[in-house]
């Protein structure tokens, strides 16, 4: 599903590279923490992922295609089977829920048709259903979140990553989030979350990978947050 | 493609940027106009200069049937050929002629059809009475005075005339005002095409959460670049509709209402002339702007 083969990414005008010679690979289906200090190159791993950045060595493989051999205009193609979900949720503000969650589908061209269904259909699946026509602004945070969510896997991505997801929400929304990935995982979805909480992956006990400063430092099955904490 | 999503989307994005938008349609409608107007004055030009004008330097007029009964210059009688071939001889001995032609009556009613032909004194004129001319070029176009003075007291000959001077100032002052015209015209063009790169600049800024959103579940950049372009196109259309608008209320009030009642010997530009150079300024208005926003966002926009 994805592996990355030696991997560094440097940006311009930075001595220290941002990641180094990594090396792993994640199969289709996995659950995969990715934890570490700020700065220690998750965010890089995880724009590696979606073709934001390219590496600087080694080559990255995403759903079988290595993409530094994807030619730009591809790349929205390949975006498509990808879904993905940030700490600030990024919802359109002066969109309902069904429209925001709409919007993915209508971009990338899906009939209308296809769109009517699919829309009540994820968002009964992230919990939400009876909210289609709020605007965000009216929703909690955890709500906003499964809107978000909702967006990400409307189109049945094969790959879903989320970047602390979980951040900006209190330990007890956290908790319905971390249910509702673990529900999508169980459909067969590869997911891949960078998070800073330590009660979660504790709790989770999934596959944990560690960057520090670049670096892979540790890659545990049913793993915990870190040793030393 | 979803069209009514694209037009949604243009709708806001115009909406959100009215005064912006609103600037882009003046500035456009204005060039455009500017444009369309100039080359109108150039066919106006081009019509009012006839067959002969800028091919010979001097035109001498021989005397026909009806000259020699009306005009005193013409008292010894209609042009003889013994006449015609005097002139042409002593013509062509001449050391500033460059070349001379003879236009014979046909070629003149000809000639006078092409120019003229829509006004009502063309249809009543035949063949026969068009007068026979040499059209002469010379060598130097300032020494029409030796040509006037060796032929315009000669038998047969009824005038001499300078084809220049008869129109040339009138010339010159059209000439400068298309000038002055296509040049305001190219500064507005290039307001035009600021106020279009701002507009998207605002606009691409205004709409970054969107793109972005776009971007990563996978839209196509064309996708993502296609409500920018259209914008910047639909608001070039209607500064082109506001363009031919101008133009077809200049035709209408100014030439065809003022000019043609107050002006007679000129034949003035008719419609035909105005409406081929609306799809013109249309096409321009529609593409040039979507241009410019698809140069502004290869900067302002990433894909």
């Amino acid at each position: 599903m994805i592996r990355f083969d030696n991997v560094s990414k440097s940006y311009p005008k930075q001595n220290r590279p941002a990641l180094r010679d990594v090396s792993l690979e994640i199969e289709k289906g996995e659950f995969v923490f990715l934890v570490g200090s700020s700065g220690s190159g998750k965010s890089t791993f995880l724009r590696l992922l979606l073709r934001e950045e390219r590496a600087s060595h080694g080559q990255v493989h995403v759903l079988g295609k290595d993409l530094a051999r994807i030619s730009n205009w591809k790349v929205p193609q390949m975006r498509r089977q990808l879904g993905t979900v940030f700490q600030d949720f990024r919802l359109l503000p002066n969109k309902t829920v069904a429209q925001n969650v709409a919007f993915a589908l209508e971009v990338i061209g899906k009939p209308r048709g296809e769109i009517r269904k699919a829309v009540p259909q994820v968002l009964e699946l992230v919990g939400l259903g009876g909210k289609e026509e709020r605007m965000p602004g009216e929703l909690s945070g955890g709500e906003q979140q499964r809107v978000a969510i909702a967006r990400a896997f409307v189109n049945r991505p094969l790959l879903l990553i989320a970047d602390e997801p979980t951040g900006n929400l209190d330990p007890q929304t956290s908790v319905g989030i971390m249910k509702l990935l673990d529900r999508i995982n169980r459909t067969g979805t590869t997911v891949i979350m960078a998070t800073h909480d330590q009660q979660i992956v504790d709790q989770m006990r999934k596959r944990v990978i560690e960057l520090e400063q670049g670096r892979l430092v540790r890659d545990q099955s049913r793993g915990v947050y870190g040793y030393q904490h | 493609m979803r069209a009514q999503f694209v037009l949604s989307e243009i709708g806001v994005g115009l909406r959100r940027n009215l005064t912006m938008t609103f600037a882009v349609i003046v500035s456009v409608a204005l060039s455009l106009a500017l444009f369309g107007g100039s080359l109108l004055m150039r066919e106006q030009v081009s019509t009012m200069k006839g067959y002969w004008y800028d091919k010979v330097n001097v035109s001498i007029f021989l005397c026909n049937k009806i000259d020699a009964e009306s005009d005193p210059a013409c008292a010894k009688g209609v042009a003889t050929d013994e006449q015609k071939k005097q002139i042409k001889a002593d013509l062509q001995k001449m050391p500033v002629v460059q070349s001379v032609q003879f236009e014979t009556a046909d070629e003149a009613y000809k000639h006078y059809k092409e120019q003229f032909g829509k006004s009502p004194i063309a249809g009543s004129l035949t063949p026969d009475q068009m007068q026979e001319s040499f059209r002469v070029k010379l060598k130097d176009p300032s020494k029409y005075a030796v040509i006037s003075s060796a032929f315009s007291q000669r038998p047969g000959v009824q005038v001499v005339q300078d084809q220049k001077t008869l129109l040339e100032n009138l010339f010159n002052l059209l000439n400068g005002m298309n000038y002055a015209a296509l040049g305001v015209m190219a500064l507005m063009l290039v307001v035009a095409l600021m106020l279009i790169v701002n507009t998207v600049r605002v606009s691409a800024f205004s709409r970054r959460r969107e793109t972005g959103i776009m971007r990563l579940v996978g839209a196509s950049s064309f996708y993502i670049q296609i409500p920018f372009i259209m914008e910047a196109a639909f608001a070039g259309l209607l500064g082109a509709g506001f363009a031919c608008v101008l133009l077809v209320g200049g035709q209408y009030f100014l030439v065809n209402n003022w000019l043609a009642h107050h002006i007679d010997v000129i034949q003035f530009i008719g419609w035909d002339a105005v409406l081929a150079k609306l799809p013109l300024v249309l096409a321009i208005g529609l593409l040039m702007p979507a241009l410019a926003a698809f140069a502004a966002l290869r900067k302002y926009l990433k894909v």
